[in-house]
């Protein structure tokens, strides 16, 4: 029961980072002295944590290295943006924004039963290459995709713009290469926040009940966890697609807050996977609040040294040794155990004195 | 009628005969031992019963129902539960938790359910918290709920490993080696618990054992696996007693 309330509290604490964040965001942002640069970094910032905590209900949960969860993002970013340029004079912003969220997710979580019913078999290593792969597949394909809209409904094409064959007074929806532009603005940092905090309900309700018991059993042991009668495959896909439902809903964000949508290697490619699996890792795989404070630290820190010019790339380099370091070596965690004890210490003793 | 019949089960790995023509009947509430020099099989006849692996030929009746052939989760939701020769526990989850996994198909609620915190998500995990709790005690690991498993030491963890597959309420418990690797004092002390499931679960256990001190205190019947064949069968002391059987183990 004692540790029920411990678990509940740490996941108390997490929520109220997420909430005083806002605050402070929003009071800053508004109060006109925050830098455009950084106004306009907000909701990457915000659709980058939720990417991070949702990858690692796959890499520290379930315990499966994916390298291709940019591939997710991606197809929540464009199967929404196609939604909202679609429905652009029809709906209202604030409902056309909570179905592209919606629409987002799904998408990206069908994509995710998709793909894990093939890459779920496999293990360790080779899931890994397999999921990379997939992300790589997944931006290619949206970059080759044409679909326009005139009179007669939609055309498709996988060519070329003339191969859709339209009326010339339609319209094209997706340019290929080019991409979606002209999606409406409907992400804000108020509403990047928000699904931040939904998305660790999701997670932090998910591990602390009966499916997640059996997600994590999995990891540790899948032998022993069919043994007592816990269907894997089954636990293994939900984990694997609320993950990517979410990473969806992360491309979502992202869509929303540019006129122009392109998939290309830096946004969508692997080298985004890798960047999101490097939060996960310094942030502490398992730990979703820390990897959530290392998405924040890791997006924010370029721009803050941009001053430094020159070093900033040296700065981030030891950032990151000194974060892997902290949370990952022997002597580190002594010191963040110390450091925990004494501030638990200094809790107790005034309370003590009080007696 | 008998809780678990085998008969003429055999299984082949490639050109390897592992198990032979093997038989077994257990009554209800037996405690019932499979013993063998090392390499005889007797781990594979339990991978054969818990549906790791896929019998060559044979039929298993679990409780007049045939399980031949079944996979692992519909084996244990039929009633049988292991523990393993080399522990598998969940390591980075708490002792508690390893239970409650254990409990996973008969305390349910849905994962929106979980996910929402709707009422019947804090009903079912207290309820699960209190059994989990209660087979705990059982076993005395109740102090150490909250311990990772991985923490615990090594005789509380084949305890644990129990506790766990006692959770799935099995009609059939199957132990593979579980003295291994404990001293005496322990193995004695395992020997009580041992007998102590078997009187207060009412619980029918096969277990695999090399500890021939445990094996003539507690088993009601023995089955002896030599090269994959049965050697000796029947109750534990003529078994002992079976001149082949010393053969086997002690050489000529």
């Amino acid at each position: 029961m004692k540790k029920l309330s411990k678990t509940t509290k740490s996941n108390f604490i997490t929520y109220g980072i997420v909430v005083a964040a806002l605050i402070v965001g929003q009071v800053w942002a508004n109060s006109g002295s925050m830098s455009s640069l950084l106004k306009g970094l907000l909701v990457p910032l915000c659709a980058y944590m939720i990417l991070a905590v949702s990858l690692n209900l796959t890499v520290g949960i379930l315990g499966e290295l994916s390298l291709g969860h940019a591939g997710f993002m991606c197809v929540g970013a464009f199967s929404s943006a196609l939604f909202s340029k679609m429905t652009m004079d029809s709906l209202p912003e604030g409902v056309r924004f909570l179905i592209a969220i919606l629409i987002g997710a799904l998408v990206a979580g069908i994509f995710g039963i998709l793909i894990g019913i093939p890459v779920l078999r496999l293990r360790g290593d080779y899931l890994a290459i397999v999921t990379l792969a997939f992300g790589e597949i997944i931006k290619n394909v949206i970059n080759a995709i044409y679909v326009g809209k005139d009179a007669n409904g939609l055309h498709f094409s996988l060519k070329s713009v003339t191969e859709l064959n339209m009326d010339p007074e339609g319209t094209i929806l997706i340019n290929g290469p080019q991409g979606i532009s002209g999606t409406p603005k409907d992400s804000s940092f108020l509403a990047g926040m928000i699904l931040l905090l939904i998305a660790l309900i999701i997670i932090l309700n998910l591990i602390n009940s009966r499916a997640g018991r059996a997600i994590m059993s999995i990891r540790d042991n899948r032998i022993a966890a069919e043994s007592v009668g816990i269907n894997v495959t089954k636990y293994k896909m939900m984990a694997f697609s609320i993950s990517a439902a979410l990473a969806g809903v992360a491309g979502v964000l992202y869509a929303h807050n540019l006129s122009s949508l392109v998939a290309s290697p830096k946004n969508f490619g692997y080298n985004m996977s890798i960047m999101i699996l490097v939060f996960v890792v310094l942030g502490g795989i398992g730990n979703i609040r820390g990897s959530m404070i290392a998405a924040f630290i890791l997006t924010l820190l370029p721009e803050m040294l941009r001053g430094l010019s020159d070093y900033r790339m040296l700065i981030y380099a030891i950032v990151l040794i000194v974060m892997m370091l902290f949370n990952w070596s022997a002597g580190g965690r002594r010191f963040k155990e110390r450091v925990a004890e004494k501030f638990r210490g200094m809790r107790k003793g005034p309370a003590k004195e009080a007696k | 009628m008998a809780l678990l019949e085998v008969k003429n089960l055999g299984i082949s790995f490639g050109g390897l005969r592992a198990v032979n023509a093997f038989d077994v009947t257990i009554e209800k509430g037996q405690l019932y031992g499979l013993i063998g020099p090392n390499g005889a099989g007797k781990t594979t006849v339990f991978n054969l019963l818990t549906g790791v692996y896929k019998p060559t030929e044979g039929i298993i009746h679990l409780d007049g129902k045939d399980i031949t052939g079944k996979k692992p989760i519909d084996i244990n939701k039929a009633g049988i539960a292991r523990t393993f020769q080399n522990i598998r526990l969940f390591k980075d989850l708490s002792v508690l938790d390893n239970v409650k996994v254990g409990l996973h198909n008969h305390h349910k609620y849905s994962t929106l359910g979980g996910i929402l915190r709707l009422p019947k998500y804090f009903k079912v995990e207290k309820e699960m918290d209190q059994q989990a709790l209660r087979l705990l005690e059982v076993f005395g690991l109740e102090k150490e709920a909250q311990v990772k498993a991985a923490n615990l030491p090594y005789g509380k963890q084949r305890k644990l490993e129990i506790a766990r597959a006692l959770a799935t309420e099995p009609k059939l418990l199957l132990l593979d080696e579980p003295a291994a690797g404990m001293n005496p004092n322990e193995t004695g002390e395992l020997m009580e618990t041992i007998k102590f499931v078997q009187k207060e679960f009412q619980m029918t256990i096969l277990l695999i054992e090399h500890d021939m001190k445990l094996v003539s205190g507690i088993c009601e019947a023995l089955t002896v696996l030599n090269f994959g064949e049965v050697l000796a069968q029947g109750d534990t002391r003529t078994v002992l007693n079976d001149p082949q059987v010393i053969k086997a183990y002690l050489g000529e």
